[in-house]
């Protein structure tokens, strides 16, 4: 039996520290894992609980975060809980692995600590590790504080050991901004963080002998379409009901709130940014400031969970702005930014005529300022007030030299 | 809200210093941040680590900063680093050296006019822990110069932040705290 921890109401501990402590919590059986910046003190931690005595199962060092990924499955499918770490470069290296994962309806949590993708090599915060992940048919919820990296981490865990969903779930949070930055949690103790998440109930688990069952075959066009389809019906009709679940539970419990689109100020706003990670939190304090000191009705819309993709609920918040800057803190690779393009598509068909413009911002961890986002949001009001964009409609906010803007 | 940035030298203790300091004022139920920047910076290299400090809760998660106090812990970033950056008008220095608040003025003409304090943060940590950790002697002249707790109160929070080292080295730093505290000009 695993020694419990004695937490203090509130402890002060960076995004890492909070998501180990939420893992120890949860008692995962397996947690595989090979260590990347900045998400390394995750499975640190989580290493020196477990020599300590404070886990019960069992960690394994592997070779890569592709091995790291392969152990997380194979103990996934023997039926244990499991859940592992990484970032950027490391997460890239699992991606394959992470489409078996998700293939195979196996429940894994994984915490990816955000970051750049090089080259050039960059070990800070923005969300090109999460965006490469969008198609991979994972769950991905998103932290904007130390205290959303531990309480969604049991989110995770909730959501995705759930017998009709099966499907595993990601939760990130920005490499150092979150990760390394320490503020004040707010901790379950581990009774009740433990009985949060549940006992773990397997399902078509390889360990039961009683019962065999195949994991991982192989299908060709005769069945894998159709295994396709069950997947993404899974994903677009099943998890946001029970996401939104789950969060109704962990609100009575904790009195947090969480909701699948987070809206500040919307009620009333006439412009508002649309943005994830710590970005969302600074927004929100420029936000009221814009109404206090430049009489501007801004708003903000936290993006909580990124996929499965709420079109709907996006659609709904943003209906009575006149404009929205989409902020992503990802290089588009030839393209408008991924959420210009997904909001874009959630307002299309709608009767909103927001006027939509794209900010590329914070690549390899360079600072979103409030000065930045004062400015961004003059830019939307202007925006409003014409009908149309002022702006060119992508523009690099933070860059030195010459402006850069495209379309 | 208050801001301090601290500069030092990767491994001198600044983000061990900053993360104390925010757990000690955490537990007065103010809401506290503490973050560094160093990205994969190696032992040694100039960088610096940062606290807020607010009655409500921080959602600014900004690395630009305008401080109020700006803590130096090694005695040369006075003339390598921009210790004066964005600072205020009101922006408060407390500086390891162990030149004379005056000595240290004239050696670097920037900071003249400018409320500075000095203590040798690195002999204290050197003649009391035995190694130049120079992170918790500053915590003891912060809490004299602002005057945000009382010595008691902080060594006590002080003694369970530190809990997991030896005792030894548990009460060389408080001797070091206090004597940063008594001897800040």
């Amino acid at each position: 039996m695993a020694d419990t921890m004695e937490l203090r109401d509130i402890e002060v501990w960076d995004g890492n520290m909070a998501a180990s402590h939420a893992l120890r919590q949860a008692q995962v059986d397996v947690v595989a894992a090979y260590p990347i910046t900045p998400s390394t003190p995750i499975v640190e931690n989580y290493a020196n609980f477990t020599a300590n005595g404070y886990v019960d199962g069992e960690f394994v060092m592997t070779e890569s975060e592709h091995g790291a990924m392969s152990c997380c499955i194979g103990a996934a499918a023997a039926g244990g809980r499991v859940a592992t770490a990484t970032s950027s470069q490391g997460f890239a290296l699992m991606v394959e692995t992470l489409y078996s994962a998700s293939g195979m309806r196996l429940p894994i949590v994984l915490n990816v600590v955000n970051r750049a993708l090089g080259a050039p090599l960059n070990v800070n915060g923005d969300h090109s590790d999460m965006y490469l992940g969008r198609d991979s048919g994972w769950i991905q919820l998103d932290a904007y504080c130390p205290q959303e990296a531990y309480d969604m981490n049991f989110i995770a865990f909730r959501v995705t050991e759930d017998h009709d969903v099966r499907l595993p779930a990601i939760v990130n949070q920005d490499g150092f901004m979150t990760s390394h930055t320490a503020q004040g949690v707010k901790t379950l103790s581990d009774e009740v963080a433990y009985k949060f998440v549940g006992e773990y109930k397997p399902m078509n688990d390889m360990l039961d002998l009683d019962h065999p069952v195949t994991h991982g075959v192989q299908t060709e066009e005769d069945w894998h379409f159709e295994h396709k389809a069950r997947q993404q019906h899974a994903l677009m009709t099943i998890v946001i009901p029970k996401i939104e679940a789950a969060f109704a539970d962990f609100e009575k419990l904790t009195g947090r709130k969480y909701n699948i689109v987070e809206t500040y100020n919307m009620e009333d706003a006439e412009v508002a940014v649309v943005c994830m990670g710590t970005s969302v939190e600074t927004a929100r304090e420029v936000a009221v400031e814009m109404r206090e000191q430049h009489g501007i009705k801004a708003g903000v819309i936290g993006i909580r969970v990124f996929r499965p993709w709420p079109l709907q609920q996006i659609a709904a918040a943003l209906k009575d702005v006149k404009a929205v800057g989409l902020l992503d803190r990802s290089s588009p690779h030839g393209a408008m930014g991924t959420l210009y393009n997904e909001v874009s598509g959630a307002l299309f068909n709608t009767d909103t005529k927001a006027v939509l413009t794209n900010y590329i911002y914070g690549l390899g961890g360079r600072d979103l300022t409030k000065a930045h986002l004062t400015a961004i949001f003059k830019e939307l009001k202007a925006n409003a007030d014409a009908g149309k964009p002022t702006t060119p409609l992508q523009q690099y906010i933070g860059l030195r030299g010459p402006k850069l803007s495209f379309f | 809200m208050l801001e301090i940035r601290w500069h030092s030298r990767a491994g001198q203790g600044a983000v061990t210093g900053a993360k104390g300091l925010a757990d000690v004022v955490s537990t007065t139920g103010k809401h506290v941040q503490a973050f560094a920047f160093y990205g994969s910076a190696k032992r040694g290299a100039a960088m610096t680590a940062y606290n807020r400090v607010d009655d409500k809760v921080i959602l600014n998660h900004e690395k630009y900063m305008s401080p109020d106090y700006v803590l130096v812990i090694d005695p040369a970033l006075v003339y390598v680093a921009d210790i004066t950056a964005n600072e205020k008008e009101n922006t408060t220095y407390i500086i390891t050296t162990h030149l004379s608040t005056e000595e240290l003025i004239a050696s670097q003409p920037k900071l003249a006019g400018k409320k500075v304090y000095t203590v040798d943060c690195i002999k204290i940590s050197q003649e009391t822990i035995g190694k130049a950790i120079p992170n918790t002697p500053m915590l003891g002249a912060l809490m004299k110069v602002s005057g945000m707790y009382d010595m008691d109160f902080f060594k006590e929070n002080m003694i369970r932040v530190l809990k997991k080292l030896p005792q030894k080295i548990i009460d060389a730093n408080m001797i070091a705290i206090q004597r940063a505290y008594d001897e800040v000009k």
